[in-house]
């Protein structure tokens, strides 16, 4: 990828500088607006409707009444400042609107207008606004510069989560008719063929062929990659982006080989061939819930047991957090609930549903069941990215914390050189890569650049001190978005790398040791 | 007149207060949260989130985490309030009860610490040009009424003493419905008037922080999604 030259790459530096406010620095990014083939088939308007406006109000009346966050949040902010220098876009950008209150303020204005007291009588005083067509174009612009992180509601006293109220803002305006069109797009596809990239039944098909010899040629065995195998023991949902993309395919390689170490047998499904899902970026409650059923539905056909996640960092949220709600793809459901009772008497309860793929490793690691040599990894210098979706919006293991614990445990496991990223950039309070919530698109480079700036300046110090060649993740999105940025900040593209191909490197094979 | 007007006030803000506060209360208990939101890592038991909740409401946990100019001015102005709150019971009892004796000493001088932290937090609105850009008028004027209550207060313990024996029959009297009169001190006529304000503000503003809190789902929920459905009513209409 040749280097963008319409803007500049932020300058690393040796602390993290909260910049100087720049405003209207960003208005002009805006990413592209769906198209009527991209809104109607999630039952979104396909243009920006007539009466916008009434629909709009509307809209938020009932968010108002079927998530309490919403009103919740816009109610009960002090405008205390605490979340002001937290947001990535914020320290990338300089653009005070990137400031995750002053991004609610958007929203909240107008609902201060037309929801309560004090902004009905006395809009001034509270910062109140009417609802203009020049709101709405500012909302598509700002809430499609947030990657719903969630690290400024960490920071925030009553825990508001920003990231709520750019769903519910995303939400609002797809159903006026005003969508954004790389997430639309890609929910079209996914509910339409199967997976995000639009990949039909035969072409996955052919792709886990070739990516079958690949294995048995690098390890003289027959390393399976089955789909659509009924009564298989375990259905692993992975982000579609690990069948064709690099380094995700080499992650997804590597899940195939401890399989196969581990003697499970395994299956993936042509029908539910997406772990992503768009939907929660969206905020839109029932396309989420259909893209989720349709994994519960191929579970259900499949007949299988256990159902394992690969590396995605949304995805593994939604599995973690969502599905049991949306899909009843979990545990503990009451007696007569039918419909969530239905695929819970088929999944085997002594496993969590879903698990991590990284839990499953982790567990086999702990049992010694897999025969590792971690010299294979000696040529590398490892360090590991907290993807903010795993980080703070899912859990691991069954332990306060696991999300930060396994990952590391299944690294060091398998590698001898690991080093540690700064931890005011780690753990719980990590910075997204920036490219995501939904933003991953070219028509965003700008913001994806520049977004990355708080992660970069951290991985660039362990790059250059401690000779870090290797940034392992488990998120699709922050695979993607590393391999594009890296080299705008002068750090190679390759770096990027999976945890699962680390794994997948240090197996050892019976036959060939 | 003066105790009629205010007798009246008093039980007007008050209505005010406890309808208008208990009614967005029900409103935040009846409106689900659909989803499992708790920011991560969080307590996998009911006990361990009271403990998180408990942390976030005594200690402003996270607010001690994000920024600690913030967090010294705001945990020092709310721990004052709450002591010279306490203090203020003696105007509510015939007999003070213990509690109430025993926080005089300090809540007299949780006057001072009150007022400097409200005016670190209201410095920081001019000082901090991240603050300033989203302070909103109504930011400003909450904080100037909260000076206002909390240095027209301590000049009545300080400076002008006024006829608290008076008072207290005055505000014992209104709880039991039979008007004794208020003192004519302007500073205490001041000092009511900008508590009446701030009671009958407090629903319709941002002080809805204070109950709301409690309600915040990623602060309140408990790390189980996988162990136990959770599911909204109109959700579960879906699956019929
Ligand atoms: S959720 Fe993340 S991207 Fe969005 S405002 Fe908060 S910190 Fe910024
Ligand atoms: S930290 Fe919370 S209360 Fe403070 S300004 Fe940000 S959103 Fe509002």
């Amino acid at each position: 990828m040749a280097k963008k030259v319409d803007f500049d790459t932020p300058a690393l530096s040796e602390y993290l500088q909260i910049p100087v406010l720049q405003e209207g620095a960003m208005a002009h990014s805006s990413p592209f607006v769906a198209k009527p083939a991209h809104q109607e088939p999630l039952n979104f308007p396909g243009e920006l409707v007539e009466d916008w406006h009434d629909q709009a109000i509307a809209k938020m009346e009932d968010l108002s009444k079927t998530s309490r966050s919403f009103s919740l949040f816009l109610d009960i902010c002090v405008h205390c400042g605490s979340c002001t220098d937290k947001c990535h876009y914020f320290i990338g950008t300089a653009d005070p609107k990137n400031m995750p209150v002053a991004r609610q303020e958007l929203l909240r204005s107008v609902y201060r207008r037309y929801f309560t007291f004090a902004g009905k009588y006395f809009p001034n005083l509270v910062g109140a606004k009417d609802l203009t067509r020049e709101t709405l174009d500012e909302w598509h612009s700002y809430f499609h510069q947030c990657s719903e992180c969630r690290r400024c509601s960490v920071f925030c006293p009553y825990g508001i989560d920003t990231a709520e109220i750019t769903m519910a803002a995303r939400d609002i305006l797809d159903a006026v008719g005003y969508g954004q069109k790389y997430d639309n797009e890609i929910l079209t596809k996914v509910l339409k063929i199967g997976n995000n990239l639009g990949l039909p039944g035969p072409a996955l098909a052919a792709t886990l062929e070739d990516c079958e010899e690949d294995l048995e040629e690098e390890t003289g065995l027959p390393v399976r990659m089955p789909l659509n195998e009924k009564g298989a023991d375990v259905l692993l949902i992975t982000p579609s982006a690990d069948f064709f993309a690099e380094p995700h395919i080499d992650g997804l390689m590597g899940y195939a080989k401890v399989f196969h170490q581990a003697g499970i047998s395994w299956t993936m499904s042509d029908y539910a061939s997406e772990g992503a899902n768009f939907g929660m970026f969206i905020g839109n409650y029932p396309t989420m819930k259909k893209v989720a059923e349709r994994i519960r539905t191929a579970a259900l056909e499949l007949g299988v047991k256990r159902v394992i996640v690969g590396e995605c960092g949304h995805a593994w949220r939604v599995a973690y957090s969502f599905w049991n709600t949306l899909a009843g793809t979990g545990h503990g459901a009451a007696a007569d609930d039918k419909y969530a009772q239905m695929l819970q008497k088929q999944l085997d309860p002594r496993y969590p549903a879903p698990q991590h793929i990284i839990e499953f490793t982790y567990d086999l690691l702990q049992r010694n069941a897999l025969k590792i040599d971690k010299s294979a990894n000696d040529h590398r210098t490892v360090t590991f990215h907290d993807s903010c979706n795993v980080a703070r919006g899912t859990g691991m293991g069954g332990i306060e914390r696991g999300q930060f614990i396994l990952p590391r445990e299944v690294i060091k496991a398998v590698v001898n050189n690991y080093v540690e990223m700064d931890s005011s950039t780690m753990f719980e309070e990590t910075f997204c890569c920036g490219g995501g919530g939904g933003l991953l698109t070219d028509d965003l480079m700008e913001l994806r650049v520049k977004g990355a700036l708080p992660r970069m300046n951290a991985l660039k110090k362990v790059f250059d001190d401690e000779g870090v060649d290797t940034l392992a993740a488990i998120c699709a999105i922050c695979k993607s978005q590393f391999t594009k940025v890296l080299p705008f900040y002068d750090m190679p593209m390759h770096m990027i790398t999976s945890v699962h191909q680390l794994v997948g490197d240090a197996l050892v094979f019976e036959n060939n040791d | 007149m003066l105790t009629g007007l205010f007798a009246i006030l008093f039980y007007a803000a008050t209505a005010i207060l406890v309808v208008g506060v208990a009614n967005r209360i029900a409103a935040y208990w009846r409106t689900p949260a659909p989803l499992k939101i708790p920011t991560m890592p969080a307590p996998r038991t009911q006990g361990g989130m009271v403990y998180r909740m408990g942390r976030e409401v005594v200690l402003f946990e996270s607010l001690f985490r994000s920024n600690k100019w913030i967090w010294i001015f705001g945990w020092m102005f709310h721990m004052a309030l709450f002591l010279v709150l306490l203090r203020h019971g003696r105007y509510f009892q015939e007999s003070p009860w213990f509690l109430t004796e025993v926080v005089q000493p300090f809540g007299k001088y949780g006057g001072f610490a009150m007022i400097a932290g409200l005016a670190g937090l209201w410095g920081r609105r001019f000082l901090v040009e991240r603050i300033r850009y989203i302070s909103t008028p109504s930011d400003h004027l909450m904080l100037i009424l909260l000076l206002g209550i909390g240095i027209s207060g301590m000049m009545m313990t300080m400076v002008a003493h006024t006829d608290i024996v008076a008072l207290k029959h005055f505000m014992i009297g209104l709880m039991v419905f039979d008007w004794k009169p208020l003192p004519a001190d302007p500073v205490l006529i001041a000092h009511l008037s900008l508590v009446i304000i701030l009671m009958v503000i407090f629903p319709i503003s941002k002080l809805m922080h204070a109950p709301g809190i409690f309600f915040s789902p990623t602060r309140n929920q408990i790390d189980d999604s996988r162990e136990k459905r959770h599911i909204a009513p109109w959700a579960a209409e879906m699956e019929k």
